[in-house]
């Protein structure tokens, strides 16, 4: 079951800056503010909203790899550090590789269903320039089956859709399927000049999809099948929101109309030690997006904004065929032709996503519940989009390892 | 030749050194290496990493252990196919940290010269001393049975003289390096008509398996790079000469140091370069050209005097630079040296007084960074320095003299048979020295 039994909401959402390369205060070789700071002002951006720590119950934190990439556990302990008034309140961290974000959404809808809060803080977190990019490579490599990474890429996951994009380039043609990836790519840098988050806030590269041609795959030094701009980025940053009854929200002081309601939910999980059944499908992503919808009662025509798990510019073009927007095969066309941009027929990743936006791994799910929140109350800034009446709803889609993990959320602003 | 035969046991005299140390990580990397590859499992490669100072020796190891996690880092693509049969080895570290080991392990640091009496391939690097090269390459030779080859990395003594001095019959090459060696990407290859055929293809086949482009020299003393280098840098010298005649010493060389970085569009002052060199180094390597060249007087009493007051740049250990001409502050100028109160004056109170005595360079200048990439060269370079040619500023003139005799110095290398011709000339400076354009060019 995930269409909620009794009106749940999520509202008073949080971004700080996604840190790493592209932003120009970001030195690798200097000292850095680490995961407790992010925590802390992810959380008190959510608390100052709600008039305090008082209004929480429960708390919930997202994290897929602190214990390794900033060798700390138990990350529920953070809560009470943030404000006194979380000492003794429960608090949990939960994990499910880059959709931690999105099942510590799915933690705290259940805290509100189960009756036992009104008012679930839910943050999702992930502080990464810890180690340089090659090592990181093996602590995200935790998302797939260990068993496979003996034999897998230098740099697993970009391997990993490596082949997923080779296949495609088989099935499609490789300039078409590049065509497609490298318009993914320029949405991307284009949105996130619109965020001041963002980590490519500042991009100002004129024409990106000559830069992105320019750059040829290259498996000598990278992966066959991509190249760095057909990946997310390696972020420091947190997110925030809280998960609230309609009694959470009045506690909290929030009007309505300035919350987002949770229609449906889909958290849906494939066997992580096999391949997917077909390379150039995202199965889960499909029958978690498809379920959401459907319990959701909607169709992706009533959408009028997505955030999706765009890891890599592949994943981005597989879930616009996985929603149905395009037919197999069809998806590089689809975004190619500006379908997905911002003023597209369906505005995907709107701030830049996790290629523009950046990708705090344990954090990215809640990141796209905070964008579209802001997009749905009219928050985004100069990132906002303008939503349709005729197209009220907003969907994220957040993905753990190579589609095994899938959350799915259907989000209306409340009334 | 076997080549990963000769590469079994080397010794590197010198090793510490500033080149030394250098040459002796990339030998590590590629013997590793080779002894990954399946026909090699279970044979012992050896390489001697020998020097006088055991403090330089344990400092060698610090800086050969950072340096091989750096290249390991950067071709953990490639390394994980090398360790595909170690089930143990999973992650990237896992397979790092072996590689590290393993190079690691071929090291042998002494500070003995009779580990080099089992080496087959000896490479020489001690200081620019032909004396000592021949007394250590000739004490080898007579106790190695092996008949080893001889790599020596002088930037300035001919070959065929260490040759008939240590008696070693051909079996010696100039294989010289440029500073540092791991980075820069340029090698002179120096052969002589009796020089061994074999050690040449290796050399070659050495070269390239480190990525370096090799620009072959004919055996005149101080080749090409330091034939253009010592004879540049001596140009320098005497334009500060001259100008200190009506201004200050200090204004003068920040005066040349300007001109010859930013008007000419180079990564390095004049004064800056000879600085990093060593002011000591350069008077020594002028001191063994200056005898093989009886039409010149590669010499200069500004650098004696330096040297005399104690004043040497050069780097730390750490490849800092040290005080020279110039002060340096976290690898940035800020004073310069006055000989005769023995003290630095700050640039800041010279500048805005000799920028403006120089004049503006036009404005059709770009900044080196950008020049190293232009594609189109001689149109750029070509407009910049028509338009410097065109301007009587007093930075523009000096700048247009010192690119006069830039070109004339590269032109002489080739008429006097020191490179073979104009363009390997452009190359050592452009791979070498890091320069935007060549020496020989029709800009100036």
């Amino acid at each position: 079951m995930s269409k909620p039994h009794k009106r749940i909401f999520m509202a008073a959402g949080y971004n700080t800056v996604s840190m790493g390369t592209g932003r120009s205060e970001f030195n690798p070789k200097k000292a850095r503010p680490g995961l407790e700071h992010y925590f802390n002002e992810a959380a008190q951006g959510t608390l100052k909203q709600i008039g305090g720590a008082k209004k929480v119950d429960e708390c919930v934190v997202g994290n897929f790899m602190a214990s390794r990439f900033n060798k700390q556990a138990h990350l529920g302990g953070f809560f009470p550090m943030v404000d006194p008034d979380l000492q003794f309140k429960p608090a949990i961290r939960v994990e499910g590789a880059c959709a931690s974000g999105g099942l510590a959404l799915v933690t705290s809808i259940k805290n509100v269903l189960a009756g036992t809060a009104d008012v679930s803080l839910t943050v999702g977190i992930e502080v990464q320039n810890t180690v340089k990019a090659i090592y990181g490579a093996d602590i995200l490599a935790g998302a797939g089956w260990f068993q496979k990474r003996k034999n897998g890429h230098a740099y697993f996951f970009p391997g990993q859709f490596s082949d997923r994009a080779g296949a495609y380039y088989e099935k499609y043609g490789m300039d078409y399927a590049r065509k497609g990836m490298g318009r993914w790519f320029r949405n991307a840098m284009e949105n996130a000049r619109l965020c001041p988050t963002a980590q490519e806030y500042e991009n100002k590269t004129e024409d990106l999809e000559a830069l992105y041609n320019k750059l040829k795959p290259n498996g000598a030094g990278f992966v066959d099948n991509l190249n760095v701009l057909d990946c997310s980025k390696v972020s420091d940053g947190a997110s925030s929101i809280v998960v609230c009854t309609e009694e959470g929200l009045k506690r909290c002081g929030i009007p309505k109309n300035e919350a987002v309601e949770i229609l449906a939910w889909a958290h849906k999980v494939r066997n992580i030690t096999e391949d997917p059944p077909d390379p150039t499908e995202v199965l889960t992503i499909k029958k978690a997006a498809l379920a959401a919808l459907e319990d959701a009662g909607i169709t992706i025509h009533d959408l009028g904004t997505i955030e999706t798990h765009d890891c890599f510019s592949i994943a981005g073009v597989l879930a616009t065929e996985a929603l149905g927007f395009a037919e197999k095969g069809k998806g590089a066309q689809f975004v190619a032709e500006g379908n997905t941009a911002r003023n597209g027929k369906i505005p995907m990743n709107t701030t830049g996503g996790l290629i523009g936006w950046g990708h705090p791994t344990g954090g990215t799910g809640v990141h796209m519940a905070v964008t579209v929140w802001e997009q749905l109350t009219g928050k985004a800034g100069a990132a906002q989009i303008t939503i349709h009446p005729d197209k009220p709803y907003g969907l994220s889609i957040n993905m753990g390892g190579d589609d095994v993990t899938v959350v799915a959320i259907v989000y209306k602003r409340g009334e | 030749m076997v080549y990963s035969e000769k590469l079994q046991n080397v010794t590197v005299l010198g090793a510490a050194g500033k080149m030394g140390s250098g040459i002796l990580l990339l030998t590590a990397v590629e013997m590793a290496d080779l002894s990954l590859k399946p026909e090699n499992k279970g044979k012992a490669f050896v390489l001697n990493a020998m020097d006088v100072s055991k403090e330089g020796l344990a400092g060698l190891m610090l800086y050969l252990r950072t340096q091989v996690q750096k290249i390991a880092e950067k071709k953990t693509v490639a390394l994980r196919k090398f360790y595909a049969d170690r089930a143990d080895l999973i992650e990237n570290e896992e397979i790092i940290n072996q590689y590290i080991f393993d190079v690691m392990n071929i090291v042998r640091p002494t500070t003995r010269v009779e580990s080099a009496y089992d080496s087959t391939l000896v490479f020489e690097a001690v200081s620019e001393n032909r004396a000592l090269k021949v007394k250590l390459l000739s004490q080898i030779d007579q106790n190695n049975p092996e008949k080893p080859w001889f790599f020596t990395n002088t930037s300035s003594v001919p070959i065929h003289l260490i040759d008939e001095e240590a008696n070693l019959g051909g079996r010696v090459l100039g294989f010289h390096f440029y500073n540092p060696p791991a980075v820069q990407k340029l090698v002179e290859l120096i052969v002589t008509g009796k020089t061994n055929t074999e050690m040449i293809e290796f050399a070659n086949i050495y070269a390239k398996n480190l990525g370096k482009v090799v620009v072959p020299a004919n055996d005149f003393a101080g080749f090409i790079g330091n034939g253009h280098f010592m004879r540049d840098a001596l140009h320098g010298i005497h334009t500060v000469e001259k100008l200190a005649k009506d201004m200050p010493f200090v204004e003068a060389v920040y005066a040349v140091n300007r001109v010859s970085q930013d008007f000419l569009i180079r990564p390095m002052g004049i004064f800056q370069l000879i600085d990093y060199v060593g002011i000591d180094v350069v008077s020594f390597i002028m001191g063994v050209m200056n005898p093989f060249l009886p039409d010149e007087d590669l010499h200069s009493a500004l650098l004696d005097r330096m040297i005399g007051l104690g004043v040497k740049g050069g780097q730390f250990s750490d490849g800092s630079q040290k005080d020279g001409f110039l002060k340096y502050e976290k690898g940035k100028s800020t004073a310069i040296y006055d000989p005769a109160t023995q003290t630095y004056v700050a640039i800041s109170a010279l500048k805005e007084k000799c920028d403006k005595f120089l004049g503006d360079p036009p404005a059709s200048l770009i900044a080196w960074k950008a020049a190293v990439k232009v594609k189109d060269k001689d149109q750029t370079f070509g407009k910049i320095f028509a338009d410097m040619k065109a301007m009587n500023t007093k930075g523009a003139m000096l700048a247009v003299e010192y690119g006069n005799k830039s070109n004339a110095i590269g032109k002489k290398l080739v008429s006097d048979h020191v490179a073979h011709n104009e363009a390997d000339v452009n190359t050592v400076l452009l791979t070498g020295f890091f320069h935007a354009y060549g020496p020989v060019n029709g800009y100036f």
